[in-house]
């Protein structure tokens, strides 16, 4: 317990649970573009894989309770670790606010990690919850099934998202600030963590601006293929489907689903 | 060459500071910043008026006495040099230049530009020494020590403790100091037996104090007299956290 308490309260420790956090959270991020880069294959991949990831409901709400914990932490820690930051400095310096050697980024993490937080809370919304009065379309989301095997159809419902071009927006800019916060969140994580040295500085400011990049471009490719016209044929025949469907359906089957 | 200075003046703690602005007389471009300071002290004093107090000592570099934040960066416009290293040909004539004291709550303010900064003494007491028998000079050679555990050993001990890393982080935060000093013993054979009790007594001190925590904005390497590299701060994360396993 000693050590637990020692962890939440140095400042180092404090580091060590920020970088940690962020460090599973970086993971996550890595792993969700992969998956969904499946959206570039035919629809049944990416529905296949929805299946794959919903159809386990104890292992689905161990997943998502660990990353809110973690999430949480990471939140948890960065208002802590920047209270006590500004109480380190209570007078302020007349002479104009200065980087010296900072990148824009190190000096703004706070600021780009609540607008992720914020793109996180609608993300969450529009495509996990799917609270049909933010996606911005006559789809119903709910209603979505996939023709042929009556799973849920992932990949129209990503289709019917993105083609809503505020939405597509609001979704460039979260990867991108999430982006610009991991060119440095990635380094100092390994800083945090005591892993970096003079050889392997310079490979790591890297390595971490190459993952930016990656995530940046990834999950980029997806709305803008939207935006091109891809899916577009294949939403109109599983919308046509669905509502066949739902008119053959005994009343009543749609709400017990 | 002539400059405007625009220095904050403060009696003590408990008194509100402020700006005041002084015009220089003639200065030498080849003189140092303390130097100009002294000779505005001696235009004051003849006029009856309180000298501006700063601190000062070895004025070569090494004592890590001077400190100002000097229109914004502590230590002046150069890199790798201390204040009384920043010489007037650094400015140009008829320049406004702005003096303030280093601002954290660790190093509260003395008088006008000087700060206390015992809080850098308390860390080094409570663990930036090894505790070895003090008697005549051993061999030389009776402790091999590796060439590379040498030459980083020393690049740690070239911190001279200015506070300038503290003065410039966004967060006033003494990370590199400490991690200097804990890697200067740390890296040494001598300062094994006592690795993991001083980084976590000196990290613990470090807190007690009030100063912030590491965003790795890397801003104190770009303004440390010394050059101080952040890769200290990753070892001394390293020893910390061993040091927690351990339960030292």
């Amino acid at each position: 317990m000693k050590l637990l308490a020692r962890l939440f309260r140095s400042t180092l420790g404090q580091k060590y649970l920020m970088a940690g956090s962020g460090g599973v959270l970086v993971l996550f991020v890595v792993g969700h573009l992969v998956g969904n880069l499946q959206f570039f294959l035919p629809p049944a991949a990416l529905n296949r894989y929805g299946h794959l990831l919903q159809s386990n409901v104890e292992v689905l709400w161990l997943v998502r309770l660990t990353l809110l914990a973690v999430v949480l932490l990471h939140i948890v820690m960065a208002i802590r670790l920047w209270a006590s930051n500004r109480a380190a400095r209570p007078v302020a310096y007349a002479s104009s606010a200065t980087s010296y050697g900072a990148s824009l980024s190190s000096r703004t993490m706070l600021v780009s990690g609540l607008v992720v937080v914020a793109f996180l809370g609608y993300h969450l919304l529009h495509f996990t919850v799917r609270v049909e009065s933010i996606n911005g379309t006559p789809v119903a989301f709910h209603q979505l099934r996939e023709p042929g095997t009556g799973y849920y159809d992932v990949f129209a419902m990503v289709v019917a998202g993105f083609q809503v071009w505020p939405v597509a927006l609001f979704y460039g800019v979260g990867v991108g600030l999430l982006s610009f916060h991991l060119t440095h969140g990635v380094a100092a994580l390994f800083q945090s963590l005591g892993g970096r040295n003079p050889v392997y500085a310079p490979v790591i400011r890297k390595a971490a601006h190459g993952l930016a990049a990656f995530l940046l471009l990834g999950y980029l490719s997806i709305p803008t293929a939207v935006l091109f016209g891809r899916g577009n044929d294949y939403l109109k025949h599983v919308v046509e489907h669905n509502a066949r469907r739902l008119a053959q359906a005994p009343p009543g089957e749609e709400v017990a689903r | 060459m002539k400059v405007k200075l625009k220095v904050w003046r403060q009696r003590n703690a408990d008194t509100p500071g402020r700006f005041v602005v002084y015009d220089t007389p003639e200065l030498n471009p080849n003189m140092s910043f303390l130097e100009m300071l002294d000779v505005v002290n001696e235009q004051l004093t003849l006029q009856g008026e309180e000298p501006i107090a700063f601190d000062h000592d070895c004025r070569e570099g090494i004592c890590g006495t001077c400190s100002l934040v000097i229109n914004g960066k502590p230590h002046g416009p150069q890199r790798g040099v201390a204040t009384c290293q920043t010489y007037l040909r650094s400015f140009r004539d008829g320049d406004e230049i702005l003096v303030e004291p280093f601002r954290a709550r660790p190093f509260p303010l003395v008088k006008d530009l000087v700060v206390g900064r015992q809080a850098f003494d308390r860390i080094m007491t409570a663990g930036g020494f090894i505790s070895v028998r003090t008697g005549s000079a051993p061999d030389a050679h009776a402790i091999p020590v590796p060439k590379e555990a040498a030459e980083r050993a020393m690049d740690a001990a070239a911190c001279i403790g200015c506070g300038a890393c503290v003065a410039v982080c966004k967060n006033a935060s003494a990370m590199l100091f400490v991690s200097a000093k804990v890697s200067q013993f740390g890296l040494l054979p001598q300062g094994q037996p006592e690795r993991y009790r001083r980084v976590a007594a000196m990290v613990e001190q470090m807190d007690r104090e009030g100063f912030g925590a590491c965003t790795v904005t890397g801003s104190c390497e770009a303004v440390c007299p010394k050059r101080i590299s952040l890769d200290f701060i990753a070892r001394m994360n390293r020893d910390y956290g061993v040091a927690l396993l351990r339960g030292a």
